[in-house]
């Protein structure tokens, strides 16, 4: 059994960074989030990996770039304005291949905003923030246990894929402190034929480049990306849910919010409101299937979407549930977390319609 | 190898077949050429990794027989300090134009230099932006016309030309800076030299090493390849001017 220890959301990141084999981590100062750096920092003597701490979100992410194609396990986390700036560099690690982890632990926005916690990048994050026709895999973590899961899950599939993978957390997730269970440190070891260690008599060189300046090359990369990405959506998608089996009503949330929204799922059920939660863990790739399935149960009435943002997971909602059903939505933003009683009353004005 | 002849050049190993899409004169095939030499004369392919630019050289991985990786436009030195925190033993050098490290880049390249990253910087300045088409550059001479300085660099309305040599030399974690050319062929050879230089302080791990070369651009300065040279001679040289600006003191024997 792992160590029970009672931390912070961001230092359970950290710690968990370490133990999965992070070789470096670079970033840059934003707050609500700048505990790892700082714990990484504490941490440093004790370990073997690289600390730096860039001059900016661009360079971070452009570190990560050099680091992570030189075979690097690399880290960076940051907060929504600092994400923004990194979002060039995402775009190019997409094409080029190059796997990394990143934490976006989301405050509001938009411009320099709150720095309270917020759900207003879920756009950004599983759209494509950058440019081009990418994705990157976005896991959303709800406690502080799964701030640490998350870390060992993201560095395993952005390795296996060769991708870059976001946690998309936010600012309460990273600041509050729960009891977790860190994982055991794994050994690392990098099998990365692909990446820039120096040109071997017994291979080709490796070359790591975004630029195929034929349409036709470009094309060709594209496929095999989109190829890529049809093959996460098979295999990687997450959610979990909670007293759906006989609910009338699904909530859908992630993250912080899917807290809220499970004691809301809780006070009406003694009232007598058949609810239930449909919490992504992964919101790209997105849980679509499962969604559909909901949306085929003639006992669901409704949808409602519950976020810290003006409504944007719940485009996603919509597009897979596809018409069968009603799907709603209530949202608070710039930094204000809804409460259960807020969740209730927008369910029970949509239950006398 | 015929009877009686004796070999006395070669293309290197390190520089592929490919053959180079520069325009003639371009110093761009001088420099690749020059570094590729020296990095089969100190037996390094094993262990170089390069990283290309967004300009002209952006396809340099095409003819450097070696590992790249191609950074977005502006990033090389953040890129080249990633790969080198990764492989503290390896040689790492970036390539990049004015444009992309004096411009858009220009705080990653002064960082880098500040923390004292211990790669090379290969500092291409032709004074103009060669990909894009004849833009001005941070390093466009006072009075020089291009294609966004239709009338001549004015420093009233964008300042003085950037002397990145001499400005770097001044960090205190930075090793050995020199500005060199290929406008003639004594200066090739200093180029060669100074690049060896600046590999070998690098592998003993002295600091940031940063090599500017004051260099052309036929197709964009409208002129020939002779030209050229004589404009690197005639106003390049005069406010860019070349020497060592930085070295390590030498041990006494
Ligand atoms: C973010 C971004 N902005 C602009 C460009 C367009 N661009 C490509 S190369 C270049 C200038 C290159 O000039 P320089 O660095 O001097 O190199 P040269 O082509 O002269 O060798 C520009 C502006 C780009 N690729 N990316």
């Amino acid at each position: 059994m792992g160590e029970i220890k009672l931390m912070k959301g961001n230092e359970a990141l950290a710690e968990a960074a370490i133990r999965a084999g992070m070789q470096a981590y670079f970033g840059y100062p934003i707050t609500p989030q700048s505990e790892v750096i700082e714990y990484l920092a504490r941490e440093e003597p004790k370990h073997n990996y690289v600390l730096l701490q860039a001059e900016s979100e661009v360079a971070a992410v452009n570190m990560m770039y050099g680091a992570g194609g030189a075979g690097g396990r690399v880290l960076t986390t940051t907060s929504s304005p600092g994400f923004s700036l990194m979002q060039e560099g995402v775009s190019y690690m997409t094409c080029t291949e190059i796997p990394g982890v990143f934490a976006n632990i989301v405050r509001g926005g938009p411009g320099l905003g709150t720095i309270q916690p917020s759900q207003g990048d879920y756009f950004q994050a599983v759209k494509g923030g950058g440019h081009g026709d990418y994705h990157v895999i976005v896991l959303v973590p709800n406690s502080v246990q799964e701030m640490a899961d998350h870390v060992f899950l993201a560095f395993e599939l952005a390795d296996k894929y060769r991708i870059p993978a976001l946690i998309l957390s936010d600012g309460a997730i990273g600041q509050m402190m729960e009891k977790l269970e860190l994982p055991d440190p794994v050994p690392y070891k990098p099998n990365k034929p692909w990446a820039t260690t120096g040109k071997t008599k017994d291979r080709e060189r490796n070359i790591l480049t975004s630029l195929y300046i034929k349409s036709e090359d470009m094309e060709i990369k594209n496929i095999h990306l989109q190829k890529k990405f049809r093959e996460i959506e098979a295999n990687e998608v997450r959610f979990d849910e909670y007293k759906t089996e006989d609910a009338e009503v699904i909530i859908t949330s992630y993250g912080l919010t899917s807290r809220v929204a499970k004691k809301a799922v809780d006070i009406g059920r003694e009232q007598g409101i058949k609810l239930g939660l449909f919490r992504p863990i992964t919101v790209w790739p997105f849980p679509k299937g499962r969604i559909a399935e909901l949306a085929s149960r003639d006992d669901i009435r409704f949808f409602i979407s519950i976020e810290m943002s003006a409504g944007q997971m719940v485009e996603d909602i919509q597009l897979n549930v596809c018409g069968k059903k009603p799907v709603h939505f209530y949202g608070r933003m710039g930094g204000i977390v809804p409460t259960p009683q807020e969740i209730l009353d927008t369910v029970q004005s949509h239950l006398k319609e | 190898m015929k009877e009686g002849y004796e070999l006395i050049y070669q293309r290197p190993k390190t520089l592929t077949d490919t053959r180079m899409h520069y325009c003639p004169g371009c110093f761009h095939s001088t420099m690749h050429k020059l570094m590729m030499e020296v990095v089969e004369e100190m037996d390094l392919q094993e262990n170089t990794i390069g990283v290309c630019p967004v300009g002209c050289s952006v396809f340099a991985y095409e003819y450097m027989n070696i590992d790249v990786q191609e950074a977005a436009h502006g990033r090389a030195a953040a890129v080249a300090t990633g790969i080198k925190r990764i492989h503290p033993d390896k040689l790492v050098f970036s390539y990049q134009g004015d444009g992309d490290l004096a411009a858009i880049g220009t705080a990653e390249t002064i960082h880098a230099c500040n923390r004292g990253e211990n790669f090379t910087f290969i500092f291409i300045n032709n004074g103009i932006y060669g990909m894009t088409g004849g833009q001005m550059a941070p390093t466009t001479l006072v009075g020089q016309k291009t294609s966004t300085s239709p009338y001549g660099r004015e420093p009233a309305k964008v300042g003085l030309p950037l002397k990145m040599a001499e400005i770097v030399s001044r960090f205190g974690r930075v090793a050995y800076v020199e500005r060199v050319s290929c406008n003639t062929a004594a200066n090739a050879r200093k180029a060669k030299k100074a690049v060896r230089k600046a590999f070998e302080y690098q592998l003993q791990k002295l600091g940031t090493t940063f090599i500017e070369v004051a260099s052309n651009c036929p197709s964009q300065w409208k002129c020939t390849p002779e030209e050229s040279l004589d404009w690197i001679k005639d106003h390049v040289l005069p406010y860019f001017p070349l020497g060592v600006f930085k070295e390590p003191e030498k041990k006494e024997k």
